[in-house]
C-alpha cells in the first residue's frame, strides 16, 4: 500500500514540476529579432585588415593558403615598385570555409583575421565566393596597433637586434642550459 | 423515397461535418501539443507561420503532401502503401458511434445526433481500435526493416495486451448502463456521470487508451531513441502524415469515448451539448500531452508487467465488486 502511495506521490509530484514549467518565460533566444552579442574572438567571416597607416597588411606570403585545410584561399602575390609584396588579387569560398582560424594563425602580419560575423550566408553559392574587394575593411581589427614594417626582428643600419620598440633582448640559448 | 434521400442526405452532411472537425481537430491538436509541450519544456515552440504558429498545421500539411513519396525496393508495396490508410481509417470510423448530442428535431424530422447508433456500438469500438493494430504490425513488416519491424512486433503486443483491459473496465460501465449502445451508456448519465462510481474503471481505461494510441509513456513502438521511428520508419511524406493523423485522431477518439463512457458524454450545464463533448475532449487531449510533456517510456517488461499483473487483475476485480454492488 505505501509503494501504491509513493508512486502515486511521486507522480503528481512529476505533473506539478511540469506544470510549473508552464509558468516559466521561456529561455528561448529568438534568433532574427535577437542576436546575441558573441565574443571578439569567435570565428566567423573572414576580413583582410590594414595596418595603422591604411596600408594593406598583407604581404601574400601564402602561408594561410598553404595551411588552410580545405584549401579555400586562393591569391597571388606582386611587388610594388619600393619592393613591398601585395597581392594582385586574394579569394576566399566561404562555400567551402569551415571557419577553423588556422589562416588567422599563421598569419605573420595580423592581416587576415576571423570576426563573429557569422550569418552571411546566401541562397547562390558561387555568390560565396569573396574577392580582395569584398575581403579588405578599413580598420586594423582585433590588433589594432599592429604594424609589421615596425617590427624589424633583425638588425638594421638604425638599430642591433632586440633593439626596436616592442622587443626583447635576443636569449641567449647556450646560457640558458639547466 | 423521400426520407430515403433525406436521410441520406443527413448521413452525408453529418459525415462530412464529422470528419472535417475531426481532420482540423486533428491538426490544431498536433500544434497545440508541440506549442503546450514547448512551454512546459521552457521554450515557444511554433511561433513563425503566422500569428503563434497558427498557420503551422497548413505549412505542415502542405509539406508533407509536396514530400517524395517513398517506397523502399525491399518493402512489400501493397502492404507497405495500405498500412498508413489502415490506421487512419480505424481512428476515423471508431468515432462513428459517439453521440454528440441529443436528438435534434429538424423540419419535423427527429434527427440522432450520432452517426449511426448500433446497439453493440461498444464492440465496434473495439473492433476497429483491434484493426487498428494490423495498421501498426503491417506498417513494421512491410517496411522491411528490422528498427521498424522491432516497432511493428512491439505495437501488436502492446495494443493486444492493453486491448483486454481496455475492454475489462468498461464491463462495468456496461453493467451500470445495461447497454451496449454509446448512445444508451450516456443517456444513463443524465443524473451523474460514471466517474463517480467507477473512478478505478476510469483510470484503466485512461492508461489503457494512452497505451493504445503509443502515446508517452507507452510510445514503445515508436521508441526514438531506440528504433529511430520505429514502425513508421521508412515512411515519408504524406504517408507518414497519415499515421500521424491516426494518431491525433486516435487522442481525440479515445478521449471522447473517455468523456462517453465516464464524463457523461454530451451532458453539461448551460453550453450546448456538441460544445461540451468538445471540451471534454480536449481536456483529456491536454491532459495526455502534459502526461508526455512529465513521464518518461516504460521499460518493455515493465509495460507488459503493469498490463497483465496490474491492469487486467485491477479490472477483474472491480467488475466483480461492481457486480456485487449491483446485486445488493
Amino acid at each position: 500500500m505505501t509503494d501504491v502511495l509513493e508512486s502515486v506521490k511521486a507522480l503528481a509530484d512529476g505533473f506539478a514540476t511540469t506544470f510549473k514549467h508552464l509558468f516559466r518565460k521561456p529561455i528561448t533566444e529568438e534568433y532574427p529579432e535577437y542576436k546575441r552579442p558573441l565574443p571578439v574572438r569567435s570565428r566567423a567571416r573572414i576580413i583582410l585588415t590594414r595596418d595603422p597607416n591604411g596600408d594593406e597588411r598583407c604581404v601574400a606570403c601564402y602561408l594561410c593558403s598553404a595551411v588552410c585545410p580545405v584549401s579555400c584561399i586562393s591569391m597571388q602575390s606582386t611587388e610594388r615598385s619600393n619592393g613591398r609584396r601585395y597581392a594582385a588579387w586574394f579569394r576566399i569560398n566561404f562555400g567551402r570555409c569551415i571557419y577553423c582560424g588556422l589562416c588567422e594563425e599563421a598569419c605573420p602580419t595580423s592581416a587576415i583575421q576571423l570576426t563573429p560575423n557569422f550569418d552571411h550566408c546566401k541562397r547562390e553559392i558561387l555568390s560565396m565566393v569573396y574577392e580582395k574587394e569584398d575581403l579588405l575593411v578599413d580598420h586594423c581589427g582585433k590588433d589594432p596597433d599592429y604594424n609589421f614594417y615596425r617590427h624589424a626582428g633583425i638588425s638594421t643600419a638604425k638599430r642591433d637586434k632586440g633593439e626596436h620598440i616592442n622587443e626583447f633582448k635576443p636569449v641567449r640559448v647556450k646560457s640558458n642550459l639547466p | 423515397m423521400v426520407t430515403w434521400i433525406a436521410g441520406m442526405l443527413m448521413l452525408t452532411v453529418k459525415l462530412s461535418l464529422v470528419l472535417g472537425v475531426l481532420l482540423f481537430l486533428a491538426a490544431y491538436l498536433v500544434w497545440a501539443e508541440r506549442k503546450f509541450l514547448g512551454r512546459l519544456q521552457v521554450r515557444y515552440g511554433p511561433n513563425r507561420a503566422g500569428k503563434f504558429g497558427l498557420l503551422q498545421p497548413i505549412a505542415d500539411s502542405i509539406k508533407m503532401i509536396t514530400k517524395e513519396d517513398i517506397v523502399p525496393t525491399a518493402a512489400d508495396p501493397v502492404l507497405f502503401m495500405l498500412a498508413p490508410a489502415v490506421v487512419a481509417i480505424t481512428a476515423l470510423l471508431m468515432f462513428a458511434v459517439v453521440p454528440f448530442g441529443p436528438a435534434v428535431v429538424l423540419w419535423g424530422r427527429e434527427i440522432p445526433m450520432v452517426i449511426t447508433d448500433i446497439n453493440v456500438g461498444l464492440l465496434y469500438v473495439f473492433a476497429l481500435s483491434s484493426l487498428g493494430v494490423y495498421g501498426v504490425a503491417l506498417g513494421g513488416w512491410a517496411s522491411n526493416s528490422k528498427f521498424a519491424l522491432l516497432g511493428g512486433i512491439r505495437g501488436a503486443a502492446q495494443m493486444i495486451s492493453y486491448e483486454l483491459s481496455l475492454g475489462l473496465s468498461l464491463v462495468p460501465v456496461v453493467m451500470m448502463a445495461r447497454s451496449f449502445s454509446l448512445v444508451d451508456i450516456v443517456a444513463a448519465q443524465a443524473d451523474y456521470p460514471f466517474i463517480i462510481f467507477q473512478p478505478v474503471a476510469f483510470i484503466i481505461f485512461f492508461i489503457s487508451a494512452v497505451a493504445e494510441s503509443k502515446r508517452i509513456p507507452f510510445d514503445l513502438p515508436e521508441a526514438e531513441n531506440e528504433l529511430g521511428a520505429g514502425f513508421h520508419m521508412e515512411y515519408s511524406g504524406m504517408r507518414f502524415g497519415l499515421f500521424f493523423i491516426g494518431e491525433y485522431v486516435h487522442m481525440q477518439v479515445f478521449g471522447a469515448l473517455l468523456a462517453v463512457f465516464f464524463l457523461g458524454g454530451w451532458h453539461g450545464p448551460l453550453l450546448p451539448p456538441v460544445i461540451w463533448l468538445l471540451i471534454k475532449i480536449i481536456v483529456i487531449s491536454l491532459f495526455m500531452i502534459w502526461m508526455r510533456g512529465t513521464l518518461p517510456r516504460l521499460r518493455y517488461d515493465q509495460l507488459m508487467t503493469f498490463g497483465w499483473k496490474v491492469l487486467i487483475p485491477a479490472a477483474l476485480v472491480n467488475i466483480v465488486v461492481t457486480g456485487a454492488f449491483i446485486l445488493i
